[in-house]
C-alpha cells in the first residue's frame, strides 16, 4: 500500500542519501475547529523506522511539533545500488504505513 | 481509566530506564518505547534529562544547524542538523519556546551519518537547539529563528 509515503534513495560515493515525504495531518491537539470551537484531537506520527536491507539505520521519534506532511532526510554509508531502503511509520492512533524503495 | 494510563506509563518508563541503565538495549530494542514524558514536558531541561539522562550539554562548533533566520510561516520551518562528532547515537531537535519544546529525536545506527533533516512547527521566535549524544556525552548548538506567524494553532 504505502500510499502515504514517497521516498528516494540515491547513492553518491559511499553515501546513500534518503529523502522522504509522508502524507500525514500531524495534528497537535491544540488547534480548534473554526466552526464549532471544539479542540481537534491530537493525531501525529510518533515513530519512523528507517531500514537498510532489514537493518535499522535511523529511528525517528517525533512529537506533534513536526510539521504536517513531514519531510525526513538522512544519510548512511555501506549501501550499494539496488539495496532495499524501507521506511515505516506509526502514529499515536496506531495507524501505520511502510514503503520499500531501491537505492539508485 | 486514569489508573490504567498511569500504570502503563510508569511500567513502560521504569522498564526502559532499567534496561538502558544496564546497557542491554540496542537502538532496535528501544524502539517500542516512544519517550512520552520527554515529548510532553513543557520544560526543556526535563526533556533532555529524560532523553539523554542529563540536562548538561557541552556547547560545540561541531554541530551545524541549518534553518532560516526568519521563518514567515512557523508551521513549516526546515531544520537540518549536521555534525562531525564521532560515534553519534542520537540527535534531538528542540524549539526552545514551544509549549512542548522537544520536536524530534533521531536514534542513529553506527553506519548512519551525522545528518538529519526535517521540518518543524514553531510557536514563536526562539532558539532551535540541536543536542547530539555521542560516547555517553551530550553536545549542543543553537540558532535563533525569528517566526512571523506561529505554527502551533490554538
Amino acid at each position: 500500500m504505502a500510499k502515504s509515503i514517497r521516498a528516494r534513495a540515491t547513492l553518491k560515493g559511499d553515501t546513500v542519501t534518503v529523502k522522504s515525504l509522508i502524507t500525514h495531518v500531524m495534528e497537535t491537539g491544540l488547534r480548534k475547529d473554526e466552526k464549532t470551537g471544539d479542540k481537534i484531537p491530537a493525531h501525529y506520527i510518533q515513530e519512523v523506522t528507517c531500514e537498510h536491507n532489514g537493518k535499522e539505520v535511523v529511528l525517528a521519534q517525533w512529537g506533534p511539533a513536526v510539521s504536517k506532511n513531514p519531510y525526513l532526510s538522512y544519510e548512511f554509508t555501506g549501501g550499494k545500488s539496488g539495496d532495499d531502503v524501507s521506511i515505516s511509520w506509526v502514529d499515536n492512533k496506531g495507524e501505520k504505513d511502510s514503503l520499500t524503495v531501491q537505492v539508485k | 481509566m486514569q489508573r490504567r494510563t498511569f500504570l502503563k506509563g510508569s511500567l513502560a518508563g521504569s522498564t526502559v530506564a532499567v534496561a538502558v541503565g544496564a546497557g542491554l538495549l540496542t537502538p532496535g530494542a528501544v524502539m517500542a518505547a516512544w519517550p512520552k514524558r520527554a515529548f510532553e514536558t513543557e520544560d526543556m531541561q526535563t526533556a533532555m534529562k529524560d532523553l539523554f539522562g542529563t540536562a548538561q550539554t557541552e556547547p560545540t562548533d561541531d554541530i551545524s544547524i541549518k534553518a532560516p533566520d526568519i521563518a514567515e510561516n512557523g508551521a513549516v520551518v526546515p531544520v537540518s542538523i549536521t555534525s562531525g562528532i564521532a560515534g553519534i547515537e542520537e540527535i534531538a531537535i528542540i524549539a526552545e519556546k514551544n509549549g512542548t519544546p522537544l520536536a524530534a529525536n533521531f536514534k542513529l545506527a553506527d553506519n548512519a551519518k551525522g545528518f538529519v533533516s526535517t521540518r518543524i512547527k514553531m510557536a514563536k521566535t526562539s532558539n532551535v537547539v540541536a543536542v547530539v549524544k555521542a560516547g555517553g556525552k551530550a553536545y549542543s548548538a543553537r540558532k535563533e529563528v525569528k517566526v512571523t506567524i506561529g505554527g502551533c494553532g490554538g
